[in-house]
């Protein structure tokens, strides 16, 4: 084990420079986010990921976030365990109608001021699994959204270019 | 003579391929029950149309006592009902609930009266058959007790703590040992089949590419292999080597994200750091080659959606040489750490005699010493041309299942390296004619990296589908897992269910 860490020091850093980000992720940010409340966090979001019914195919690149190539920390932004912990919850999937209590109770059980993201074309409006009668069709229709992140899973970089755009449009609107 | 020799003797024979399935009395699909629940037969996949119940059945041929070709044994229900195949043989349970709640069909002799997938929240009950009145929205589950000395009962979910699929899991407790697990599932239940009814092959492949979002080449390749079963497609045989490449691919990269997450659960995240790198590597390359990270929608029926060029396999070649290089180092760290020795060896042992009985697949199976890999039996295209073996162990522990996991990168390392010096020239994608072809019907078998994929497919005559079942390698896995888990304590919990990793929208649908 001395030997790989060892390794470690020598060899270059995998981290990433951080992605652009998106302008018309900011433009939806800057019509949610309430200036009052961008106040209170500062730089530092907590993150609590709900699957309320994906493909896991979002999981999986939500986790590559915790990768070394892109280290989501390094923002500012982690991910906690409980939503009781959390300021934003990042959720996933067509909302089943299995999981809508869930995550209704996920959304009462965590403290304002908070955001939700929703993650994947499903979470849109159920993608593929619209109409299905075992799901509500995205994530809006249960809980208030305040920005969406579209793809099929999104890309780990979309998702950054996402997250950072919530960093940075509550630090700019909380300087006014 | 053999069960289906035997079966076929007096049984209708419908059209279906490249499987035979017999159209049988109530007799006979009693006798394959009871073969089912003695161990003379594995069950494969069990499910309803929503006019008979079928079974995917493969049983001992010849004197050598290896598996025959599989066959599907059809029993029709006019009157809705059938006799129960879990009364018997407990793997069929939760399958047998699942018809039951899909389609309405009662299985007779069934003990357990509760739903499966139905919470009692679709605003319709039986939505696949004759649609009922819903059931009382979230009506109680009562769960089984457990009795004895004061025990107490933790309830964990459906949200988890971790970035994962949301079930419930239901622990009774004497202090830390666990005396019984119980999961419910169903909560990601989308309704896949449904949805899939009357849609055209080309929308129905995308949903079933999505019913596990870590293993969509394999379902990919499960569909298109079915599909192209009913309506006779010749598949070019470079998209046949295209799709096992994706299909290598994607078993290296779960694997990579796997052994990291299991050693992570034992608290040491040095190896999810390093392996979490590797599997970023492979998916960037997955991306570059095929033009997405996960590969979802590569494998079509007919063939694949895109060629690989010289550039493409020459990062797929500096890919194996990386990994080649690197994993090693990592292989050896995890069997020299004490430390992480100590969590994952002895811990959460599966007895064979269990994974025998549920035909478990996957590092689940061959780790508990059942050495079952759809790729070598019943085989297909083109891994009866390629040299790989099938790694198993007896101790069924956490660790052993890291063991299958590191063999397997290597075997499948190889395998890619035999694809891309093999590699046929030619196009990659064949004509898929399926309309005014009269009834036809596909079954087949697909290795995912998580164990055998089972689809059936059902073509009507104007070329959509009329009915398809897809069978995750999980319904035979997820109650296993309540079995190792047994005498555990339960901060090991989520070590033994990662070295599972069981999936939650394969099995809900």
């Amino acid at each position: 084990m001395r030997k790989l860490l060892f390794k470690n020091l020598l060899r270059r850093s995998l981290t990433e420079p951080r992605p652009p980000t998106d302008d018309a992720m900011l433009a939806e940010l800057a019509e949610r986010l309430e200036a009052s409340a961008r106040r209170v966090l500062g730089r530092s979001l907590s993150i609590r990921e709900v699957d309320a019914g994906s493909c896991n195919g979002c999981e999986l690149e939500i986790h590559a976030l915790n990768n070394v190539y892109y280290d989501l920390e390094r923002f500012g932004l982690r991910f906690v365990a409980s939503p009781r912990h959390a300021d934003v919850l990042l959720v996933t999937g067509p909302v089943t109608k299995n999981m809508r209590e869930a995550l209704e109770r996920t959304y009462n059980a965590t403290p304002d001021p908070k955001w939700v993201v929703a993650v994947g074309d499903c979470a849109v409006d159920g993608g593929l699994f619209a109409g299905s009668y075992a799901c509500v069709g995205g994530v809006s229709q249960v809980i208030p959204v305040d920005l969406h992140i579209r793809g099929c899973p999104p890309s780990p970089v979309a998702l950054l270019q996402g997250l950072i755009a919530l960093v940075e449009s509550k630090q700019v609107a909380g300087a006014e | 003579m053999s069960l289906r020799e035997d079966i076929s003797a007096n049984a209708t024979l419908a059209p279906q391929r490249p499987w035979q399935r017999f159209i049988v009395a109530e007799d006979v699909w009693r006798r394959c029950t009871r073969e089912l629940g003695a161990g003379n037969a594995t069950l494969l996949g069990y499910w309803s149309d929503g006019e008979a119940v079928h079974m995917a059945i493969t049983a001992p041929e010849g004197d050598s006592g290896q598996p025959g070709e599989p066959f599907v044994v059809s029993l029709p229900c006019p009157d809705g009902r059938f006799p129960s195949v879990g009364a018997l043989h407990p793997p069929a349970l939760r399958l047998e609930r699942t018809i039951r709640d899909m389609f309405g069909l009662m299985p007779l002799g069934l003990q357990d009266k509760r739903p499966w997938l139905d919470h009692g929240r679709w605003g319709v009950q039986y939505p696949l058959g004759e649609r009922g009145s819903a059931l009382a929205d979230g009506y109680p589950y009562t769960f089984l007790p457990a009795e004895g000395p004061p025990m107490h009962q933790i309830p964990v979910g459906p949200v988890h703590a971790g970035i994962i699929e949301p079930g419930h899991f239901r622990f009774t407790a004497n202090g830390e040992t666990v005396v019984r697990l119980e999961e419910r599932l169903g909560y990601v239940h989308k309704g896949i089949e449904s949805l899939m009814l009357g849609a055209p092959i080309a929308h129905a492949a995308k949903l079933a590419g999505r019913v596990s979002g870590d293993s969509t080449v394999a379902y990919g390749i499960a569909f298109a292999r079915a599909v192209e079963s009913a309506v006779d497609v010749d598949v070019p045989p470079r998209a046949i080597w295209l799709r096992a490449v994706m299909a290598e691919l994607e078993r290296i990269a779960n694997h990579l994200g796997d052994i990291g997450a299991i050693c992570n659960d034992a608290a040491f995240s040095l190896m999810l750091a390093h392996c979490g790198a590797l599997r970023e590597r492979v998916l960037r390359t997955s991306d570059a080659c095929f033009g997405h990270r996960l590969m979802m929608d590569r494998v079509v029926p007919g063939g694949v959606a895109c060629d690989l060029d010289a550039d493409g396999a020459a990062a797929i070649r500096s890919l194996i040489n990386e990994i080649r290089r690197q994993f090693p180092e990592l292989v050896e760290l995890y069997d020299n750490t004490t430390s992480l020795q100590d969590r994952t060896v002895t811990t959460g042992i599966l007895n064979p005699g269990l994974a025998q009985q549920y035909g478990a697949g996957g590092y689940i199976g061959r780790a508990s010493g059942r050495s079952f890999d759809a790729r070598r039996w019943p085989g297909y295209a083109p891994y009866s041309e390629l040299p790989f073996e099938v790694p198993t162990r007896t101790a069924g522990d956490v660790d052993a299942r890291v063991w299958i996991r590191i063999e397997e990168v290597y075997q499948s390392l190889g395998l890619l390296e035999h694809l891309l010096e093999s590699l046929p020239p030619g196009r990659v994608l064949a004509r898929v004619d399926a309309a005014n072809r009269g009834p036809r019907e596909g079954i087949a078998l697909a290795e995912g990296f998580r164990g055998d994929i089972l689809v059936w497919v059902r073509i009507a005559e104007d070329g959509t589908i009329a009915r398809c079942h897809l069978r995750d390698p999980s319904w035979f896995q997820w109650p296993l897992l309540e079995a190792a888990i047994e005498g555990n304590i339960v901060a090991d919990f989520p070590l033994i269910n990662k070295s599972f990793n069981c999936s939650y929208s394969g099995h809900d649908l």
